[in-house]
């Protein structure tokens, strides 16, 4: 374990409901903004043309467009300033997505319908295809190692960052952008997720209340640029945190519910603390998954008193989807980036709507108002960042801040 | 249905600028390289031309073409 590669943090991007870029996702959650109107997180803010030309911007989809504007971002904070530091096939790109170009595969299979199979655009396959979003990033910016997508529901964005930690660990990169990215709020989307009775019904996500009835589909992107440790410092780039532990399991059991007694889950998050080689006492704070459904809310609780032991009840845990909904493919990495601002500002954003913890939800969800972070033990903070995804996929990522 | 090449051209500068190139860099000199206009494309302005005026452009056929007004003199024969 002692000689293991270590990555770091050195840049992020994000497109989300509380408006373009990372800043605003932290300081308008902080301050207690709930970026959902309508019963959906959509990211209103974000207007195509401001990024894109009128040839880029009609062959991608808007899942790949989210993407690649939080790619830019992430590049740009790096201070990479158009150039690579790596060689180009050393930098890899892993861009996940729960569903990829639904609107492109509606507006296709709509055209087909009207006029015919022959009348379907060829964009068609290159929009929509899951991978498109990782295929726009790599062509963007010239980064010619491997890039593909990751394909697993609600935990598609944490499991890019584990991946990508991963491949940088084992030495076959020395950077890799990585993150999820999603768009899924269509006429299909809705009825979809709405038929799986996953969505709520009065349109509020209030993670761990009783009267949670669902989660809030949102939609954006979140991406992370990720260096070897040793290389970051020698280009003297700004660290601004680190992944230190990945973690994943998955139930074996229901397509769509949570195991109910959280273990596989659980183990999840104790092999990112094991990968990360901390304890649960070394943790100051945990992102939840915290959908703001029945069973998620509890399977969680449960997973995390199995996980942390006495410490659940000690640690604040808070949720993102409180703010902006469930970005699906993009939570994972949207709440990883969420939580290193957490953790670098020292401070513990809450879960809004949260009034009246449900029956057996009795750990510190930090309702309604940000608090100061309690930071425990030496060294920078750290906190583990929870995704559960239909499938019965789980990942645990243990990331820490700046020291 | 008679058509002109003027309406053609006129048909046809409409469809490849909503591809992305100026309207008014697409001339009848034009080559599509110069206009970064690449077989995608010329898939879907085939799929236009159909619609318009019922010519079936085939990927053979636009193998071929390199300017604005080359796919224009095609359309233009063929529909007549």
């Amino acid at each position: 374990m002692g000689d293991k590669r270590r990555v770091v943090i050195t840049g992020m991007g994000a497109v989300t409901p509380l408006g373009m870029g990372t800043l605003p996702l932290y300081e308008r959650w902080a301050a207690g903004v709930v970026g959902i109107e309508d019963g959906m997180g959509a990211c209103l803010d974000f207007n195509p043309s401001d990024h894109f030309s009128v040839k880029e911007a009609r062959r991608l989809d808007r899942f790949s467009q989210f993407g690649v504007v939080a790619s830019d971002e992430a590049i740009a904070s790096a201070g990479w300033n158009g150039e690579k530091p790596y060689d180009p096939m050393r930098i890899s790109t892993i861009l996940a997505t729960g569903i990829g170009g639904i609107s492109t595969v509606e507006t296709n299979h709509d055209l087909m319908r009207q006029k015919g199979a022959n009348r379907i655009s060829p964009l068609g396959i290159p929009m929509y295809m899951p991978n498109a979003g990782a295929a726009a990033v790599s062509m963007r910016h010239g980064l010619q190692g491997q890039s593909f997508g990751i394909v697993s529901a609600c935990t598609s964005g944490a499991h890019a960052i584990g991946i990508a930690a991963r491949m940088i660990q084992y030495g076959d990169a020395d950077a890799v952008l990585a993150g999820g990215a999603e768009a899924t709020l269509t006429e299909f989307g809705f009825a979809c997720f709405r038929a799986v009775q996953a969505l709520s019904e009065i349109g509020i996500s209030r993670p761990f209340d009783e009267r949670r009835d669902g989660f809030v589909m949102g939609e954006g992107a979140g991406v992370l640029m990720l260096e070897e440790a040793e290389a970051a410092k020698a280009r003297g780039a700004n660290i601004i945190g680190e992944i230190a532990g990945y973690g994943s399991t998955s139930d074996a059991g229901h397509l769509t519910a949570p195991d109910p007694t959280g273990r596989p889950a659980s183990m999840a998050l104790t092999l990112a603390m094991q990968d990360a080689g901390v304890t649960p006492e070394g943790i100051s704070y945990v992102n939840a998954h915290g959908t703001s459904t029945d069973l998620n809310d509890a399977s969680e609780t449960l997973a995390l008193k199995l996980a942390l032991g006495e410490y659940a009840y000690k640690i604040p845990i808070s949720s993102t989807k409180s703010t902006i909904g469930h970005l699906l493919g993009a939570a994972g990495a949207v709440e990883a980036i969420a939580t290193v601002q957490a953790l670098n500002a020292r401070v513990v954003p809450p879960t809004l709507g949260l009034e009246r913890p449900g029956e057996g939800l009795d750990l510190d969800y930090v309702p309604g108002q940000s608090r100061e972070m309690v930071v425990v033990g030496d060294g920078p903070p750290v906190a583990l960042s929870n995704s559960f995804a239909f499938g019965g996929h789980n990942v645990g990522l243990v990331i820490k801040g700046r020291g | 249905m008679s058509v002109t090449k003027e309406q053609v051209q006129e048909r046809v500068v409409e469809a490849l600028a909503s591809f992305g190139p100026d309207a008014d860099t697409i001339t009848p000199s034009a080559t599509f390289e110069e206009l970064d206009i690449d077989s995608l494309d010329l898939v879907e302005l085939a799929q236009i031309v159909e619609d318009e005026y019922g010519v079936v452009l085939k990927g053979e056929d636009m193998k071929e073409l390199k300017t604005v007004g080359d796919v224009v003199e095609l359309i233009s024969t063929r529909a007549a």
